[in-house]
């Protein structure tokens, strides 16, 4: 467990709660907005999700590709290994750096989103069934929950709950995917201008 | 007499529209597994390297850990293949007792000498760490190279631009185009629906490519491409804009410029209005039933050129259907919408979603008996849709009073089958020429 702990506590600390590097670029209020609506996790959490699975993925060395992997357990974002190039042009590098700060952004996010969502659940149907004076389990044995429209008053008041956060994080979610999209854009389009250029010297010569 | 050869076209349309989309359908399905094995085949081959026998390391204790955690049954692996299985699970062996360092690249006479040795030294926390280590290099088999093969791109394409749901939009502009009256114009026909369809899928393209994280985290769309990695956004936005394009220009050119403004409106409507205020507002609801509405009378003004008191009924009526059949449809997603961060009636107003359902299924008997006030159909129409009109209303007063997932299904179902029901009958009771019609004349 000691292991694990110093393995996740390294995974943490490389990709950190605040990407204010200065490799973000284009997005220098980062820092800002990420602390103004993240939720600290527990421990606990972060022990169980964060990001260790992109970094234990090795795909095979002929592959020049990137490499996408299963839905993660806490945000159910897939993680993507991204593939770094030999003579990666510095536009390049910058379309990966992003990609890759807004992919654990994402996953942060999202990982967060979904433990509170599940940990607030738990406390709901915990205080309503207390309230109705039920135990936490039914005679059978199984887990007591409440029916559809009990639960509709969770799912209000978590939405009102989380409205702010969430407009925050789709502001910048469509700025980021534009980003992203526009640098593709510009890295294929260097990619076919190299090409061009390459047949035009074989020409020449 | 003349409604007879619209219905049929309109219904071959549907036959061969529907043909298609199964075909697109089975093909995207078959292919995927084949070219997955053969993958996965090639590459496990390539991975005794000790970079992968130090991962495998690793892995072992953070899998046995999480799995102590979270009280997983480690899981028999699935027989993919049994050279695959027997190559990985003798990695696995190696790994956990001989943390020599192996010499990449192994050969496979040394590799299978190992496994033979190690088998030997069988004990339960062996078997336990193979299979926790099983499960790691089940768990990195999942992953897959973001390559694009030329030959999964149409199944893609398919699903990114929500095929099912354009062949729905078409449908409903051909029976906007046929219930018009004048004579039936079969060049203008197809392009409406090919410029329709182009259309559509442009739109549905755009509204995955903003939507990919929120699809993620929802059950009913976490298998679209651009979740899984299939397609980059790049090619997402080229491909909407290469279907947008034409398909603009196919209906203004090629039908009207009416018809043109209308497609290039309702694109702008459903991907930058709806998509972004779902988030936002309950108002997203009375968007997407604006933008279910505008297909049909696309299909109006391309066979009449203006926007008369028929394109509207039409609009209306469709206007109308969209709210038993997305407020049914919500009820059951309430859960996935709070955690997601939609703003949808069923979360935040269930009541008015109910109320507003209901409501708007009493429209349609309403908007059936003016069919034949504006001349679009004769009497025999109201008469012949009240059976069907009741049942869903029926049903809508069902969901309202009851509230539950029973109701809510029956009526979401229900309205599957109603609209295109109630198109037909409209139809076949169609308003025969010089019935008194006001003729528009067909632009082209």
């Amino acid at each position: 467990l000691s292991l694990l702990k110093g393995l996740l506590q390294v995974n943490v600390g490389d990709q950190g709660l605040h990407f204010n590097h200065g490799s973000s670029p284009g997005f220098p209020d980062a820092g800002v907005f990420f602390q103004s609506y993240f939720i600290q996790l527990s421990n606990q959490a972060l022990q169980f999700c964060f990001g260790a699975q992109v970094s234990r993925f090795c795909p095979p060395r002929k592959s020049c590709y990137d490499w996408i992997g299963p839905p993660d357990k806490c945000s159910n974002l897939r993680p993507v290994h991204f593939y770094i190039p030999e003579n990666e042009s510095p536009l390049e590098q910058k379309l990966r750096e992003l990609r890759q700060e807004t992919q654990e952004w994402n996953q942060q996010f999202w990982a967060n989103q979904n433990l509170t969502f599940r940990k607030e659940k738990e406390e709901f149907i915990h205080s309503r069934l207390k309230a109705k004076g039920l135990g936490l389990r039914a005679e059978s044995g199984q887990k007591a929950t409440l029916n559809a429209e009990e639960m509709a008053d969770f799912y209000k008041e978590f939405l009102s709950k989380n409205f702010q956060k969430h407009m925050y994080y789709n502001r910048d979610w469509y700025k980021r995917n534009f980003a992203i999209t526009y640098f593709m854009g510009k890295v294929a389009l260097e990619k076919i201008w190299n090409k061009l250029r390459l047949k035009q010297k074989k020409t020449i010569n | 007499m003349a409604a007879s050869p619209h219905t049929l076209s309109s219904r071959l349309l549907t036959g061969w529209v529907g043909g298609c989309v199964w075909y697109l359908e089975r093909r995207a399905m078959q292919e995927s597994p084949h070219k997955f094995m053969h993958l996965f085949r090639n590459i496990n081959k390539q991975w005794i390297t000790f970079q992968h026998f130090n991962f495998l390391k690793r892995m072992y204790v953070t899998q046995l850990n999480r799995s102590l955690n979270q009280q997983v049954k480690p899981k028999p692996e699935p027989v993919t293949s049994p050279f695959l299985e027997k190559i990985s699970s003798g990695q696995a062996k190696a790994e956990v007792h001989e943390l020599r360092p192996i010499s990449p690249p192994s050969l496979p006479l040394s590799r299978k000498a190992n496994e033979k040795e190690l088998i030997e030294l069988e004990s339960a926390s062996v078997i336990e760490a193979s299979i926790d280590v099983g499960n790691a290099t089940k768990e990195e088999k999942q992953w897959k190279e973001m390559k694009l093969h030329v030959d999964d791109l149409p199944g893609i394409l398919a699903r990114l631009s929500k095929i099912k749901l354009t062949a729905l939009v078409v449908s409903t502009t051909s029976a906007g185009f046929a219930l018009a009256p004048g004579p039936f114009d079969w060049p203008c026909f197809l392009l409406t629906l090919l410029g329709t369809g182009l259309a559509s899928c442009a739109a549905n393209s755009i509204n995955q490519f903003f939507e990919v994280p929120f699809d993620s985290n929802m059950n009913r769309t976490k298998n679209r491409p651009l979740v899984r990695g299939q397609i980059s956004p790049l090619l997402a936005v080229s491909f909407a804009t290469c279907c947008a394009l034409p398909g603009v220009a196919l209906l203004t050119w090629g039908v009207n410029p009416l018809t043109g403004a209308l497609g290039v409106f309702n694109i702008f409507l459903y991907t930058c209005c709806y998509t972004p205020l779902k988030r936002i507002s309950i108002a997203n609801t009375w968007v997407g039933a604006v933008v279910g509405a505008i297909p049909p009378v696309m299909g109006w003004t391309a066979a009449t050129g203006c926007l008369d008191a028929g394109a509207f009924l039409l609009g209306g009526i469709l206007y109308s259907w969209q709210f038993p059949h997305f407020n049914a449809l919500s009820w059951g997603l309430r859960e996935d919408y709070s955690r997601g961060g939609y703003c949808m009636m069923s979360v935040t107003h269930p009541a008015l979603c109910r109320r507003v359902a209901l409501r708007h299924c009493l429209a349609l008997i309403g908007l059936s008996t003016a069919a034949p006030i504006l001349d679009v159909t004769t009497w025999t129409f109201p008469v012949i849709s009240l059976p069907i009109n009741l049942y869903i209303s029926y049903l809508g007063f069902r969901f309202y009073r009851d509230a539950d997932r029973k109701s809510s299904r029956k009526l979401f179902f229900c309205s599957l089958w109603h609209l295109p029901l109630f198109l037909l009958l409209m139809l076949t009771c169609k308003q025969p020429p010089g019935g008194g019609s006001d003729k528009g004349e067909p632009q082209s």
